[in-house]
C-alpha cells in the first residue's frame, strides 16, 4: 500500500512541478484530425505551456468557456462564437485555419449525390431518396453546419422520418454508427481521413465552398472569470497565428492530403 | 473475430514494448481507483457495519436508500460532481474540475454505497452469530464494530474488490469530471472510449485487455496476500 | 470488594410479540454454590438465565444486583447452549474478553495460555477455533467465560451435546470454580448432572418457577406432583 502511495504521490507531483498548465476546449473534429499531436509538442517546446485539451462538441466547449472551466476555446461555429463574444464570455474571436466538410455514404451511393456539384443539390437528393443518414445531433459545430446545409436546401431536419438518425454523439462515435448502418453522414475531412473503421463508407461529395469549415480561437474573458490564465491564452494566440504554427498547420497531411489551410490574419 | 485477434495483438505489443503512454494511463487508472477505493472503504466499511449493529429509527429506510444508491447511474454522479466542481458551481474555487482528484471524488460517490451495502450484508450475518457473546462481554459499540470488521475481513475484502472493479471499469463519470485530458486525466477506460471514437478498434480492444488483466492481477494479488493466513476460512 | 450478590428478581416478565415467555418471576439468589435450573423444553430456563444476565429486556418487573448495573455487568459471565466461537484462533478466543478490557497483551496472552492448558487445548493455541470438536468448543467457551474471573457464572445446558468424558471434564472445572468462590447458575437437562452439582435447584414450568429449594429437599421429598413426575422422567407439560 505504501508503494502505491509513493507512486500516486509521484504522479501528482510530477504533473504539478512541470511547466505551466493551460486548458483549452476543442471540438472532437479537431482532436480526431490528429493535428493536436503535432501542435501540442511544439507549443510545449516554444512556450513551455502544457496545453490540456478538453475534447467536446462546440456546444459544450462554449459552456465550458462560460463557466470558466477552460482558459480558451477553439471551435468552428461562427454564430455561436459571435454570441459567445457578444455576451462577454470571450474577449474576442480570432480565425486560425479552416478545413472542409465532406459527405460520406455507402460506396454504391443510392442517393446518387456523387454527380452533384452543389451541396444543396446533394442535400435535396438525400432528403428525396431517404437513405439512412446519421447526424451528430449534439449541437457541435459539425451538427450546426449540417443543419445549416439542410436549411440552405430549403429542408427542415426536424421533420425528417426514421431514416434520419440523430445520434447525439461525437464525430468518432457518429462515424462508427454510420459505418454500422452504412449511412450517409456529414463529417470534417480530417476526422474522416484519420478514421480507422471505414467499412463500406466512401467520400461521395466535397469541394463546394459552402462546406468551408472555419476554426476560430476565443480566449475566455478574465473580467468574467478572474481565475482564468488569460496571460497564457494570449501567449498561445500569438503563437497560433505565428509562422511556426502556420508551417505546422499547412504542412499537416494524411496520405499526402493536406487537411487544414492556415488563414489567420492580423486583427 | 479479426478485430478481436487484432485487439489481442495490440494488447501484446503494448505490453511487450512497455509502451510509455500505456504505462502512464495504467498507473493513473490505478492511482485514481485505488485512492477512491481506500477513501470509500474507510467511510463505507464502518458505516455498513454500524448499520448491521445499531438499531435506530430510520435504519430500514437508510438501508433501502443505500441499496438504491448502489444502482446510481455513474453518468448522473459525474454530471452532479461536474456541476459542483465547475468554476461556476459551489466548489468552483477549489479548481478541482478536470483533475484526478475530481475523478476520485466521483468514484468514491459511486462505489461507497456498493461497499457499504455488501459490508452490511456480510456483517449482519456475523453480527447474528456474535451478538449474544458481544453483549454478554459488554463490548462497547466501537469494540463491537472493530470485532466484526476484523473477523469479517475476508468478506470485506470481497466488498472492497467489488468496489475496485466498479471503479476501475467506470467511464461515464470520470469522462465528464476528468475530461480525458492527455497526460493529465486520461485513464484506461476513457482512452478506450477515445480510441473507439477514432474507429481504432484494435487499440481500443488492446487497452481493454490490459484493463481486464490489471483488474485480474489486483484481485489475485490481494487474494494471495490475504491467503497467507493459511488457517482461515472463506 | 463489595459483593455482586444477592441478585433479586421482582415480578420479572419477558414478553415477546405480545406473548409472555416467562414470568412473572420473583427470586433472590445469594450465598454460594451451584444453583441448577431444570424443567421441560420451552419452560423458560434459557429465558430466565438471559433475563438474569441482562441479555433479555424485561417487559415488567426488575432484576437488581447488589451493585450498580455497569459494575455488575463486568463481574458476570455467560456460557451459551451452543458455544459461540469467534472466527479466530483458540488463543485469540480465550484472550478476547481481556482484550476488550484493555488488559496488556502479555498479561492477556499468559492468562489465555494458562487456560488453554487447563482445558487441554495447550497444543491447539494457533488452531482456528471453528475447527475444534463440539466438546472442545464448549470447553473453550467455558474457559473464555472464566478468564475474567467472574463472580457469577451462568451456563445454559453446557453439556447438552457432549459425551460422557467431556461432560465429566466440564463438571470438574465447574466444581473447581465453585470451590474458588464463583457463584454458578446453570440450566441442565441431565438429571444426573443436576443431582451431582446442585446446592439448590429451581424447577421451571410454563415460564414460571414451579418449585425451588435446597438440593436434598428438592431431589428428596419433592412436594409437587409435577416435579416428582419430571424427576421420574415422565413427560410434564
Ligand atoms: N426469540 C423468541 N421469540 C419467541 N419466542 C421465543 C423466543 N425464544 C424462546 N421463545 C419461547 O419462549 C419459551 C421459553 O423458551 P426457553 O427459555 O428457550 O425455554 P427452555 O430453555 O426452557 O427450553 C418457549 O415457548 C419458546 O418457544
Ligand atoms: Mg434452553
Amino acid at each position: 500500500m505504501t508503494r502505491v502511495f509513493t507512486l500516486t504521490a509521484a504522479l501528482f507531483l510530477s504533473t504539478a512541478a512541470m511547466a505551466e498548465e493551460m486548458r483549452m476546449a476543442v471540438t472532437t473534429s479537431f482532436e480526431n484530425s490528429g493535428l493536436a499531436d503535432v501542435l501540442l509538442p511544439a507549443i510545449k517546446a516554444d512556450l513551455d505551456i502544457d496545453l490540456q485539451l478538453l475534447v467536446v462538441g462546440t456546444g459544450q466547449a462554449i459552456k465550458l468557456g462560460e463557466a470558466g472551466d477552460v482558459d480558451a476555446i477553439l471551435v468552428h461555429s461562427k454564430a455561436a462564437e459571435t454570441a459567445f463574444v457578444a455576451s462577454g464570455h470571450g474577449t474576442h474571436r480570432r480565425e486560425i485555419m479552416y478545413n472542409d466538410f465532406v459527405i460520406l455514404g455507402p460506396t454504391a451511393d443510392p442517393a446518387a449525390i456523387a454527380q452533384d456539384t452543389k451541396v444543396v443539390d446533394a442535400m435535396q437528393r438525400i432528403a428525396a431518396a431517404q437513405p439512412a443518414f446519421v447526424s451528430r445531433g449534439d449541437n457541435s459545430g459539425t451538427h450546426l453546419a449540417e443543419l445549416a446545409l439542410w436549411k440552405a436546401a430549403d429542408l427542415d431536419a426536424a421533420g425528417f422520418g426514421d431514416w434520419y438518425h440523430a445520434t447525439g454523439s461525437g464525430m468518432g462515435a457518429a462515424l462508427n454508427t454510420a459505418a454500422g448502418l452504412n449511412a450517409y453522414i456529414l463529417a470534417d475531412r480530417a476526422s474522416w481521413l484519420n478514421f480507422g473503421n471505414k467499412a463500406d463508407l466512401a467520400l461521395l461529395f466535397a469541394g463546394d465552398p459552402m462546406l468551408f469549415n472555419q476554426y476560430a480561437y476565443l480566449p475566455v474573458n478574465p473580467q468574467k472569470q478572474p481565475h482564468v490564465r488569460n496571460d497564457l491564452a494570449m501567449k498561445l494566440e500569438a503563437w497560433l497565428v505565428g509562422p511556426h504554427a502556420k508551417a505546422l498547420i499547412n504542412g499537416y497531411s494524411i496520405n499526402d492530403e493536406p487537411l487544414f489551410v492556415f488563414n489567420a490574419t492580423d486583427p | 473475430m479479426n478485430d478481436i485477434l487484432a485487439g489481442l495483438a495490440a494488447a501484446l505489443r503494448l505490453i511487450v514494448t512497455l509502451d510509455a503512454e500505456l504505462v502512464e494511463i495504467s498507473l493513473r487508472s490505478l492511482q485514481v481507483s485505488l485512492t477512491a477505493l481506500l477513501i470509500a472503504s474507510t467511510i463505507a466499511i464502518p458505516f455498513g457495519t454500524l448499520l448491521a449493529v445499531q438499531r435506530f429509527r430510520f435504519r430500514r429506510s437508510v438501508i433501502a436508500v443505500l441499496n438504491a444508491l448502489m444502482g446510481l447511474p455513474p453518468v448522473v454522479v459525474g454530471l452532479i460532481v461536474y456541476l459542483m466542481l465547475s468554476r461556476s458551481g459551489p466548489f468552483g474555487v477549489l479548481g478541482l474540475l478536470f483533475t484526478p482528484t475530481a475523478m476520485i471524488i466521483a468514484q468514491v460517490i459511486i462505489i461507497s454505497p456498493l461497499i457499504a451495502s455488501i459490508t452490511h450484508q456480510a456483517m449482519r450475518e456475523l453480527w447474528a452469530e456474535y451478538h449474544d457473546l458481544l453483549i454478554s462481554l459488554h463490548a462497547t459499540k466501537r469494540q463491537r464494530i472493530a470485532t466484526l470488521i476484523w473477523d469479517g475481513r475476508r468478506n470485506l475484502l470481497t466488498a472492497a474488490l467489488a468496489g475496485f472493479g466498479r471503479a476501475i471499469g467506470e467511464v461515464g463519470a470520470i469522462m465528464i469530471v476528468g475530461g480525458n485530458i492527455d497526460h493529465a486525466t486520461r485513464v484506461l477506460t476513457t482512452a478506450i472510449a477515445l480510441e473507439t471514437g477514432k474507429g481504432d478498434f484494435a487499440l481500443a480492444l488492446g487497452l481493454g485487455f490490459v484493463l481486464i488483466a490489471l483488474a485480474l492481477l489486483i484481485n489475485l494479488g490481494i487474494h494471495a496476500l490475504s491467503g497467507t493466513e493459511r488457517e482461515g476460512r472463506w | 470488594m463489595a459483593g455482586l450478590l444477592p441478585l433479586t428478581l421482582t415480578d420479572a416478565v419477558v414478553r415477546r410479540n405480545g406473548k409472555t415467555l416467562m414470568g412473572p418471576v420473583s427470586l433472590t439468589l445469594g450465598g454460594e454454590g451451584i444453583t441448577i435450573i431444570i424443567g421441560p423444553n420451552g419452560s423458560g430456563k434459557t429465558t430466565l438465565l438471559r433475563a438474569m444476565h441482562g441479555l433479555e429486556r424485561l417487559s415488567g418487573g426488575a432484576a437488581d444486583w447488589a451493585l450498580p448495573a455497569h459494575e455488575a455487568n463486568i463481574r458476570q459471565a455467560y456460557v451459551f447452549q451452543s458455544p459461540i466461537v469467534l472466527r479466530r484462533t483458540v488463543l485469540a478466543n480465550l484472550r478476547f474478553p481481556l482484550d476488550l478490557l484493555g488488559t496488556p497483551r502479555s498479561v492477556a496472552n499468559a492468562a489465555a495460555v494458562a487456560w488453554a492448558q487447563r482445558i487441554g487445548l495447550g497444543r491447539a493455541l494457533d488452531t482456528q477455533a471453528a475447527r475444534l470438536s463440539g466438546g472442545e468448543r464448549q470447553k473453550l467457551a467455558l474457559a473464555r467465560a472464566l478468564i475474567r474471573e467472574p463472580e457469577v457464572l451462568f451456563l445454559d445446558e453446557p453439556s447438552a451435546n457432549l459425551d460422557g468424558r467431556s461432560t465429566r471434564e466440564i463438571e470438574a472445572l465447574l466444581q473447581q470454580c465453585q470451590a474458588a468462590g464463583t457463584r454458578i447458575i446453570m440450566a441442565t437437562h441431565d438429571m444426573g448432572q443436576a443431582r451431582r452439582l446442585a446446592a439448590d435447584a429451581i424447577f421451571m414450568l410454563s415460564g414460571h418457577i414451579h418449585e425451588k429449594g435446597p438440593a436434598e429437599a428438592f431431589f428428596g421429598a419433592s412436594r409437587t406432583p409435577e416435579l416428582i413426575a419430571f424427576l421420574n422422567g415422565d413427560i410434564v407439560e
